[in-house]
This record gives structure tokens, C-alpha cells and sequence, in this order.
């Protein structure tokens, strides 16, 4: 069957060309190699050849024609046997544009209309936890997080923690406790100063069958490694076609601590939650801290997961459970409430939730939910909770400008406009550098105060 | 360490070694009080005392002239004494208050003078090697003779950046001392620990960069290393790298539990390798003070100290303004 040549694109931007000559005339014999034409895009001249064998049985765009649109038909292709004669009309050019372009046009409006509440209403996964009459103990988020590493290095001989100061020091905040006594030097091992040098350590660990658990003293010295989170952890996978995942935590405290100054106090919640690729998990409870980090241990991405050490301290109830775990991309709904919704995670839940607590002896009835993950993010339950109080507030420590509040905002903008009594308002950390100074400090953070005000304005008091 | 060889006749005037003891004391005493005032929670965050290490800036600030710059890491407060900062500007940052060098904003770690040329203090380890070598890069740019003393820790010597600049320092002939204060650990990882060939001084090799072992608890030595780098680096040769054996008598920040190391370790050293007491005998022992002199030293040090302090509790907290001031700079800074 006659097969037609089409405008080949030579380049990877190259949309149409001018079709300058024609090295061929119909009735000519060609075979894969041949060249046929020369094409001209706006960057170069080039040689187009054929790919088939066959006879050119007709020419259907002259020579010096400009314009002419990538994948056109420009010439039919006769098989052995067949005749100029027997060819059909081609089919209208431009070919893709014709086949394709009208639907994409006509199915984009359609695709986001698909998007909107009611046709689409949300599905949270409200289970709970754990099992109803789970023995619970108190713990602190320090024990749990160290109790999950724990936990799943006794599962898994290729789990293995390094970082400064992880093992003789047992942890600069003793997040790795003991663990040394436990699984010896060759598991938990201390590196020198070098961040890059051992995340990109960590990394090629992971893909040689290893399941690394990186400290990081803090999330602002991996400012240093970020290269080696980002484009050789996160988009590997992706780069080798699947065949190359980096099973790999990268965790340690994030966010201001108490007076460390600008170059220690940064929260990068938002910064990792961009990257495809990476799962990003903030905790604020106990339980979460332990359920969250045994699943980012055992997930086959890298994790990049984000604790606090103001938070490290605080006890939380921990479910006694064999082998507890919490998955990624589910909230946890604090407290229900039908006046107000009020997102937040890691830190920030202690200013929504006091801030909850406050309204409600005020006769405003939040409910709060934390995302516990950021990548992904549990938007159904968000969105469900929306649905039914009509206002929402986010809150969180870090930066304004490109914050998470910001992205639930606009996800809650784009699936339930028509639910909104207000616009939602994002409770955010101040935009610039954090202050030393104890007083400046303080207000450079958000606060309850700030969280209750922000209330106040959705819900018109 | 090695061992002092006490001179017996330093080239040094007697002048000269009342002026090392006094800025060396002036820094033990300064960072005593700091670490008063954070008992106190008068001071904030992280807090790195340089107690031991005196001889080091003293005796590479001995070998300095006007207008040749520094910069170095958190642990700096030794560094912006030693280069003429006020002790009250200093005291006033640790506080947090109006009247510290960076009106509060800063902190401990963070804390500059371009006056004195002191380009901070800085909180991430390594960092500071390239910034140094960068304001050297301007310095040759701008063809005016000055050196730039860059100074990090055994620790930050592990960082990759600071290879990278030492390859770029030596490829474009920057007139940058490397000074290594090799105080045997990073926090608690001894230097054995962490580092592959305990030479530090000789990593510059690979790139060219010629480096010294100096003994750091000897300001004489410390200085006379730094005058032969200076002229080294003076005379368009390129960077110098010394590696200044010291060691730091208090924890690495006020929260360090200290078990790296006994208790036994740090007594012998202070008992027999003290910088200030080493001063202290070649004075007494050249007869170039009295004990009444040094007496009066003390006295003077103690008072300048105990005023910083005051300042630093009665200046008052930064206005809520500043919150939002200094995060864009509406004209360029001058040069310096
Ligand atoms: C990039 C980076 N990683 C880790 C830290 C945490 N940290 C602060 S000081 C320090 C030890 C540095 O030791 P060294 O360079 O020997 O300097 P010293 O404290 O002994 O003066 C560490 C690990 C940091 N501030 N920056
Ligand atoms: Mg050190």
C-alpha cells in the first residue's frame, strides 16, 4: 500500500520549514537512504532521506514552499507493483494538526470543567490509624523517630544511618540514640563534614541494593547536597527509564529552632514538595514521626523527611503495635469542626491547634487537619473538609511566596470555587531572613494570635 | 602539637608581647563572660567560645596590615577582638540587642565590620573558604596589595568547596591565606576520625599551594608563619595554606556533652601548652613586666570586658521595624 511522507521535524522545537528542493521526481526508484529533499527550519538547511523503499508516485507540496507544517504530507510512497493512478487523495494537510488539534481544544475546557465539585466530590480516606482498643504509650517524637530506624534496621540488614555525628555522639540531637551500641560501626557511621560528598554517597548506595537513611544535622547544610537530592536521587528513575530508583530517607530536623539566626532556621517544606520524584513527609506527632519514617525506610523513592527540633521534645500517644506504620498521602483530621477549615503539618499544627482550641471557646468550631505528607498531598480531604465549612486557613513556619498554603489555595480555587464563602488565607512565616534578636524572632514566626486573626477574617467576625 | 621550643631570646620587643598578652587575654576574658551571660539566657542559639585558641588570630593579626581582610566561621569572636572591633558591638550581638554589629539581627555566628574588614562569621561549615577567596579575587582585580586571611576549622577542611577554591586560588594566583585552625575536632569527631591523612597542610599540594604546620599555642610562631605567608602572598605568589595546630578548651557550642574526649586531655594542655601563659613567662621570665604590670593588664582587660557586658544587657531590643529593614539594599556597597 502507498504509504505517505511526511515533514519530518529536525529539531526539537522545529514546528514547520520551508521545503527548498526536491532531490527526487515522481517516478523515481529510491531506497532507505536516499536523500529525497532539502528542508530548511529557521536554525540550519538539512537533508531529508527516505526510510522505505518504494517508487515516488506523486510530489504533493512544490519545492520552496514555505510554511509547510511538521508531519504533512509532502510525497506518496508507491510500494512495489503499485501505480500513481490507484493513489487515493491525501489525506488534508497538515495531518496532526487536523486529527488532533480540534479534539485537544475542544477536550481541554472539557477536561477542566470534569474538574469541579459536584461531578467529582472527594473520596478521603477516613480510616483510622490503628485498630480501635490499641494499647498506647507516651512518647516523645525523639524516641519515636529513633524506634523506627531501630525497627526497621532489625527488619532489614540493608538499612544502614549515616551522617555527623550520628554514631560516638549518638546524634547531634540524639535522634540516633544508642543505635551504635545496637548495630555496630558498620551500620551507623559517622562522616566527616561533607554533605555533597555523602549524599551522593548515599545515593549511589541506594542504587547498589543498599536502603540509606541519611542524617543530615540539619536541613539548612543540605543546601550543600541539594544537587545530589534533586538530580541524581529524585529524577534518576525517571532518567533510566525505571530502571534505576533510589530507595533512600533523607531526614533530619528543618525549620527554625530557637535563635540560631538566618542561615540555620530556614523551613524548605515547600522547596522539596516542587521536586517530582521525591516523597516529602513533615510530621508533627509522635506516632506520625514513627509511622511516616518506617514507611519512607521501606518506600522504593527517595523521601526527603523533614522533623523539627523544637517538636523533637514533645510527647505524643505511640499505638503499641508489632510493626506500626502510617501511609503517605493521608491526612489526619485533629479535630472536626463546621466553621472553618484550617490546614497545616509539621510545626504548624501546634499554632492550629491551639488556635482551634481558642476559637472554640469563642463558639468557632475548626476543624483542623494536618497533611503529615507533602508529596503527596491528600487533597480529598481537604477539599471534602471545605465542602462543608466553606473557609479555609493554612498555616506553616516557612516563607510566603510559593508556600504550600499558597498551592492548597489555589487546588481548593481550581475544584471548589463554588464552595468558598471567602477567600482562603495562607497564615505563613514572615518574608525575610530570620532575625537573631529574641523579640524580632518571635515575630518572624507566624503565631496563634496571627492563625485566630486569619480565622476571623474567612468566617467575616 | 608540637613541642614549644621556648626561645630564648624571641625577636620580639617587649611592647610587643605586652600587646599580644593583652589581646589574647582580652579574648580569653570576653569569651568567659559570654559564657556567663548565656548561663544567664541572656544569649541565644548557638554560642562557639574560642577559649585556647587566642594565640592564633593574635599572632596572624600581628602579621597583618591596614586595610588586609578576614573572615571565618562561627566560632569568630576571637577574630573580630583581635581585628579592633568593639567588644561592646560584639557583646551587643551575642544579647541580641540595637547596638550589636548587626543590630541584633545576626547573632553569635553572624557578625561583620567592614571598617575593620572582618567579612563575617558564617553558620555553614566550609562556606567561607570560597567567600574568602573571592574577596582576594577582588583584591587582585583591583591590583591594591591586600591579603585576605581565611580562616576554618579541621572539620570544614573535609568540605569539597574548599578544593574547588583551593584549585581556583592557586589557577588565578589569589592573594588568600588558607588558615586552618586545627583544633583536633569537629564537633565531637576527632580529627583521626574524620580525616584520611592527618596533614592538613599538605592538601594544597595536589593543587600547586604551598601550606606549614605551625604551632598554635605559640603566638611567635603563629606570627612569624603569617608574616612569611603574608609575604608570600604579598609579593603575587599566590595562596598560602598553615595549618595552626590549637586547641579549643570548651565544648564546641554551650550544649556539648564532651564525652569525645577526657577530661584529662584538655587539663594537660591547658597546664602546659597555654598561649596567654606562655607569654605570660616570656614576660616575666625577660623581665619585661612585672607582676604589678600584668596586674594591671588584668585590671584593664576586666574592666573593658565588664562594660561590654553592661552595654550588651542595657542596650535594648531591636525596634520591631527592623523586622522588615536591610533585606534589600537600595544602593551598592562601597568598596572596600
Ligand atoms: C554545612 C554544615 N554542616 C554541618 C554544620 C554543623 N556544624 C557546625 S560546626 C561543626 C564542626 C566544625 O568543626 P571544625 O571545622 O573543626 O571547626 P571548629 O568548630 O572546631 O572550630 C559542624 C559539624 C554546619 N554548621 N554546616
Ligand atoms: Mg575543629
Amino acid at each position: 500500500m502507498a504509504t505517505e511522507i511526511l515533514m519530518p521535524a529536525l529539531s526539537p522545537t522545529m514546528e514547520e520549514g520551508t521545503l527548498a528542493k526536491w532531490l527526487v521526481k515522481e517516478g523515481d526508484e529510491v531506497k532507505a537512504g536516499d536523500i529525497l529533499a532539502e528542508i530548511e527550519t529557521d536554525k540550519a538547511t538539512m537533508e531529508f532521506e527516505a526510510v522505505d523503499e518504494g517508487t515516488i508516485g506523486k510530489i504533493l507540496i512544490e519545492e520552496g514552499t514555505e510554511g509547510v507544517k511538521v508531519n504533512t504530507a509532502i510525497a506518496m510512497l508507491l510500494d512495489e507493483g503499485e501505480s500513481a493512478d490507484d493513489l487515493p487523495e491525501p489525506s488534508a494537510a497538515p495531518k496532526a494538526s487536523s486529527d488532533d488539534s480540534e479534539d485537544a481544544e475542544k477536550s481541554a475546557p472539557a477536561k477542566a470543567k470534569s474538574a469541579a465539585p459536584a461531578e467529582d466530590a472527594p473520596q478521603p480516606d477516613r480510616s483510622p490509624d490503628w485498630p480501635e482498643g490499641t494499647e498506647l504509650r507516651q512518647q516523645t517524637v525523639r524516641e519515636a523517630l529513633r524506634d523506627a530506624m531501630a525497627e526497621e534496621m532489625r527488619n532489614d540488614s540493608t538499612v544502614f544511618v549515616m551522617g555527623e555525628e550520628v554514631a560516638e555522639y549518638q546524634g547531634a540531637y540524639k535522634i540516633t540514640q544508642g543505635l551504635l551500641d545496637e548495630f555496630g560501626a558498620k551500620r551507623v557511621i559517622d562522616t566527616p563534614i561533607t554533605e555533597h560528598g555523602f549524599a551522593g554517597i548515599g545515593v549511589g548506595a541506594s542504587w547498589g541494593g543498599l536502603r540509606p537513611i541519611v542524617e543530615f544535622m540539619t536541613w539548612n547544610f543540605a543546601m550543600q547536597a541539594i544537587d545530589q537530592i534533586i538530580n541524581s536521587a529524585a529524577k534518576t528513575l525517571y532518567m533510566s527509564g525505571g530502571q534505576m530508583g533510589s530507595p533512600i530517607v533523607f531526614r533530619g530536623p528543618n525549620g527554625a529552632a530557637a535563635r540560631v539566626a538566618a542561615q540555620h532556621s530556614q523551613d524548605y517544606a515547600a522547596w522539596y514538595a516542587q521536586i517530582p520524584g521525591l516523597r516529602v513527609v513533615m510530621p508533627y506527632s509522635a506516632s506520625d514521626a514513627k509511622g511516616l519514617l518506617k514507611t519512607a525506610i521501606r518506600d522504593p523513592n527517595p523521601v526527603v523527611f523533614l522533623e523539627n527540633e523544637i517538636l523533637y521534645g514533645k510527647s505524643f500517644d505511640v499505638p503499641v503495635m508489632d510493626d506500626f506504620t502510617v501511609p503517605f498521602g493521608k491526612a489526619r483530621v485533629w479535630r472536626e469542626g463546621g466553621d472553618v477549615t484550617i490546614v497545616s503539618f509539621g510545626i504548624g499544627m501546634t499554632y492550629a491547634l491551639e488556635a482551634a482550641e481558642k476559637l472554640a471557646a469563642d463558639g468557632v468550631e475548626a476543624e483542623v487537619i494536618d497533611l503529615r505528607t507533602l508529596r503527596p498531598i491528600d487533597y480529598d480531604t481537604v477539599l471534602a473538609s471545605v465542602q462543608k465549612t466553606n473557609r479555609c486557613v493554612t498555616v506553616e513556619e516557612g516563607w510566603p511566596v510559593g508556600s504550600i498554603g499558597n498551592h492548597i489555595s489555589s487546588v481548593i480555587m481550581q475544584r471548589a470555587f463554588d464552595y468558598l464563602d471567602a477567600p482562603v488565607v495562607n497564615v505563613t512565616g514572615k518574608d525575610v531572613p530570620m532575625p537573631y534578636a529574641a523579640n524580632l524572632e518571635r515575630h518572624a514566626l507566624t503565631s496563634v494570635d496571627e492563625v485566630i486573626e486569619a480565622v476571623n477574617q474567612v468566617t467575616y467576625r | 602539637m608540637a613541642a614549644r621550643k621556648t626561645q630564648a631570646k624571641p625577636n620580639v620587643s617587649a611592647d610587643e608581647l605586652k600587646q599580644y598578652y593583652r589581646d589574647m587575654l582580652l579574648i580569653r576574658r570576653f569569651e568567659e563572660k559570654a559564657g556567663q551571660l548565656y548561663g544567664m539566657g541572656l544569649i541565644g542559639g548557638f554560642c562557639h567560645l574560642y577559649i585556647g585558641q587566642e594565640a592564633v588570630v593574635v599572632g596572624l593579626e600581628a602579621a597583618a596590615e591596614e586595610g588586609d581582610k578576614r573572615i571565618t566561621t562561627y566560632r569568630d569572636h576571637g577574630h573580630m577582638l583581635a581585628c579592633g572591633m568593639d567588644p561592646k558591638g560584639v557583646m551587643a550581638e551575642l544579647t541580641g540587642r540595637e547596638g550589636g554589629y548587626s543590630k541584633g539581627k545576626g547573632g553569635s555566628m553572624h557578625m561583620f565590620s567592614r571598617d575593620k574588614h572582618f567579612y563575617g562569621g558564617h553558620g555553614i561549615v566550609g562556606a567561607n573558604v570560597p567567600l574568602g577567596a573571592g574577596l582576594a579575587f577582588a583584591d587582585k582585580y583591583l591590583e591594591n596589595g591586600r591579603v585576605t586571611f581565611t580562616y576554618f576549622g579541621d572539620g570544614a577542611a573535609n568540605q569539597g568547596q574548599v578544593y574547588e577554591t583551593f584549585n581556583m586560588a592557586a589557577l588565578w594566583n589569589l592573594p588568600v591565606i588558607f588558615v586552618i585552625e586545627n583544633n583536633q575536632y569537629a564537633m565531637g569527631t576527632s580529627q583521626k576520625r574524620s580525616t584520611s591523612t592527618p596533614e592538613i597542610h599538605t592538601r594544597g599540594e595536589a593543587f600547586g599551594i604551598p601550606g606549614e604546620s605551625v604551632d598554635g599555642m605559640d603566638v611567635l610562631a603563629v606570627r612569624d608563619a603569617g608574616k612569611k605567608a603574608v609575604e608570600h602572598c604579598r609579593s603575587g605568589k599566590g595562596p598560602y595554606i598553615l595549618e595552626i595546630k590549637t586547641y579549643r578548651y570548651r565544648g564546641h557550642s554551650m550544649s556539648d556533652p564532651a564525652k569525645y574526649r577526657t577530661r584529662e586531655e584538655v587539663q594537660k594542655i591547658r597546664e602546659e601548652k597555654d598561649a596567654i601563659e606562655h607569654v605570660r613567662d616570656l614576660l616575666l621570665q625577660g623581665k619585661h613586666a612585672t607582676e604589678d604590670d600584668l596586674k594591671a593588664i588584668d585590671k584593664e582587660i576586666k574592666q573593658i570586658v565588664n562594660e561590654s557586658a553592661d552595654f550588651a544587657k542595657e542596650s535594648p531590643e531591636p525596634a520591631l521595624d527592623e523586622l522588615w529593614t536591610d533585606i534589600y539594599a537600595d544602593v551598592a556597597p562601597q568598596n572596600a
